[in-house]
């Protein structure tokens, strides 16, 4: 569009006109300068982090892609099928009610304005503290509850990010929370000072981990979804941009009230009421220490990582250092060593290049194979801890 | 019902207490007026919630999907007539929908005008280069989350909150989960309502303004206090629940009318369309 040259055009009407215009130029050419590439990433950087670091995480629809919806979902599935079945062990018909509350208090703790220095107020999620008082998979399910509620009742949050939202408040927080006020506070007295710095460290990590996952799920959308000349469809900025701003704005200002609050919450129960916060303590005492929950975590995470395997088709080119010979001719080595070249042969493997020969598509084949070496691993570790097991038996 | 502080210029100015109680009461009466315009007369009002339910799942999904601007607007302008048919006051939707979220999504994707790559677009003063690239990026966010927006803002309106519950059940909830979030819809409004008199009791006795570190013991003390009331109250309710001889919730749902079928045959084929259009 712009066909004229702009430097001499402006050189020129600072030369001929009055000094108050020349004034103007110059200070123009000066802020032009302040907004330099890098400075203006840097202006921009501030200017999401204010506006992420005081509002509430809540994701609208139209930042996510469809696809991103999906995998999110699938994702929390595992965690509220853990919430659920943990109500069940625990509290048999008693949860109803008990939900309910928790959900009910989750959603007005997420109004409270908290003031924070320079005259303004910023909202806590309350995760960190509803983990704190009933366990990181109760407090899953009360948050989620509180998030469907948002989403359903009071347009707060989108319907189709439910899933992603629900990830990053109901799961990663209150589990990351609950595992630092854990690390600091387990076997310490009821009224131990160890859990109120506890809680603020864990309010404080939680919410700076869920923003990381926030960003995560922001920063991906330009790389995935764009339209054919390159136009991002959904959130525009690349990791580079979407991770820092959320984390940094987060750590300095939303989590800071997240862990402030949860510790004080904390502090005046010790002071006002005691049992509640005995309640996670028994509870916890009380559930049974089977041999699958224990490795709950575990499950978990390998379920997450195989959701994830799709993410691998990404990646252009092949894994670093694991080129065939082929690969590595052209690469530019002049020649390959005589004993790789003899030994490349030896083995051609079932798989080869992750792909199936029978599936007709490249994707499909990868992610097929992934689920086939994930089960044939499964086996043989299944068969080895038989093995052990057998011959510990036998041995006593 | 108790009144919060008049005008949001005071809110903005006074305290911790007050900015509280005003979103409480933001809260409570938005819920009110929903109510009312979703138990008025109204051509969404009179649909099925159940097939309420999935025609806006089914519309965000095309909205979510769609490559092309055009058919994201074409939605939107679609939202407008049903407002306009359900008897949803216009100047209040339009506001209702584009004040806050679409407002900060904006702000948000103001810089990516000047740092996505592309061909240049405009010039501005201070040296600053949109790009063509960045402006369909921008408008690509807004639009979606407005469109988006709209939509649920749309079934929130139109619905009242206990068909609202019978519906979910659509979506293969299971009935317990539908009873806690009845029972959870309940008690937010009896938690919201003990917080407004916690509140307003100690704004009586206040003479001064806070500092931020008691506003922020203010806070604590006042949610340490609602859950202990929570956990008592829930203890309660078990037993209130237990003595009326509760074992599961029965859900009736009324059958669909020839109303519903033909918007049924109408959502579908449109929702073909759009998705197919906005590949």
């Amino acid at each position: 569009m712009s066909v004229v040259p702009r430097e001499p055009v402006e050189a020129d009407r600072t030369n001929l006109q009055s000094p108050v215009k020349r004034r103007t130029a110059a200070i123009t050419s000066r802020i032009s300068t302040a907004l330099r590439p890098r400075r203006r990433l840097l202006l921009y950087y501030g200017l999401l982090a204010v506006w992420l670091g005081t509002t509430a995480m809540h994701i609208p629809d139209g930042y996510l892609s469809p696809a991103t919806c999906i995998v999110m979902f699938l994702i929390v599935l595992p965690f509220w099928v853990t919430g659920a079945r943990r109500l069940r062990q625990r509290m048999s018909a008693k949860n109803v009610p008990l939900i309910s509350l928790l959900a009910a208090f989750s959603f007005v703790i997420m109004m409270f304005n908290v003031p924070i220095p320079g005259g303004t107020t910023a909202h806590a999620v309350g995760g960190a503290l509803a983990a704190i008082i009933i366990g990181p998979e109760i407090a899953c399910m009360a948050v989620s509850i509180a998030l469907v509620i948002q989403a359903f009742f009071f347009g707060d949050g989108g319907i189709l990010a439910l899933g992603a939202n629900c990830f990053n408040m109901a799961v990663v927080l209150p589990y990351v929370s609950f595992a630092v006020y854990q690390a600091f506070s387990r076997n310490q007295p009821i009224t131990s000072r160890r859990r109120v710095v506890g809680a603020a460290l864990g309010g404080w990590t939680g919410l700076t981990v869920a923003a990381f996952f926030a960003g995560f799920e922001f920063g991906i959308q330009p790389m995935l979804f764009h339209a054919a000349d390159g136009t991002p469809l959904y959130a525009p900025y690349p990791l580079s941009v979407s991770l820092p701003a959320m984390v940094l704005a987060h750590a300095l200002v939303a989590s800071v009230v997240e862990g402030l609050i949860t510790a004080l919450v904390v502090a005046y129960l010790q002071r006002a009421n005691q049992s509640a916060l005995q309640f996670s303590v028994d509870s916890r005492a009380q559930a049974p220490a089977g041999g699958f929950m224990n490795w709950r975590f575990f499950w978990i995470a390998l379920a997450m990582m195989v959701v994830l395997v799709p993410l691998g088709l990404l990646a252009p080119g092949t894994a670093w250092g694991e080129w065939s010979s082929r690969q590595l001719a052209q690469r530019g080595l002049a020649s390959l060593p005589k004993g790789m070249a003899q030994l490349s042969g030896l083995w051609s493997a079932p798989l080869p290049g992750y792909n199936l020969p029978a599936a007709r598509n490249a994707d499909m084949g990868y992610i097929l194979s992934a689920l086939v070496g994930t089960i044939i691993i499964g086996i043989l570790a299944w068969l080895l801890t038989m093995l052990v097991t057998l011959h510990k038996t036998g041995s006593t | 019902m108790t009144k919060g502080p008049q005008s949001s210029k005071s809110v903005l100015r006074s305290g911790v207490i007050e900015r509280t109680l005003a979103d409480i009461d933001h809260a409570l009466e938005q819920s009110l007026f929903a109510e009312q315009i979703a138990r008025g007369p109204g051509w969404l009002q009179s649909l099925d919630p159940r097939l309420k339910i999935i025609s806006v799942l089914m519309l965000l999904i095309s909205v979510s999907l769609s490559h092309s601007l055009a058919i994201i607007v074409l939605v939107y302008f679609l939202t407008l007539g049903l407002a306009a048919v359900s008897h949803v006051p216009m100047g209040f939707f339009v506001k209702r929908v584009w004040l806050f979220i679409p407002f900060f999504t904006a702000v948000i994707a103001l810089p990516a005008l000047f740092t996505t790559p592309g061909p240049v677009g405009l010039h501005l003063p201070f040296g600053l280069v949109t790009t063509t690239t960045g402006a369909m990026t921008a408008l690509f966010l807004l639009l979606r989350v407005g469109t988006s927006v709209s939509l649920t803002v749309l079934l929130i309106l139109t619905t009242p909150w206990n068909s609202m519950l019978k519906a979910l059940g659509v979506l293969r909830l299971p009935g317990v989960i539908i009873l806690i979030l009845g029972m959870t819809y309940r008690y937010i409004h009896l938690l919201l309502n003990l917080t407004n008199d916690m509140l307003l009791s100690r704004k009586s006795r206040v003479l001064r303004p806070m500092t931020g570190a008691e506003g922020r013991n203010l806070v604590a003390a006042t949610s340490g206090a609602l859950l202990s009331k929570s956990l008592q109250v829930s203890s309660e309710v078990y037993l209130a629940m237990q003595s009326r001889g509760f074992r599961d919730y029965p859900r009736t749902i009324d059958t669909l009318e020839f109303q519903d079928w033909v918007w049924a045959v109408i959502l579908l084929i449109l929702v073909a369309l759009l998705i197919w259009l906005g590949r």
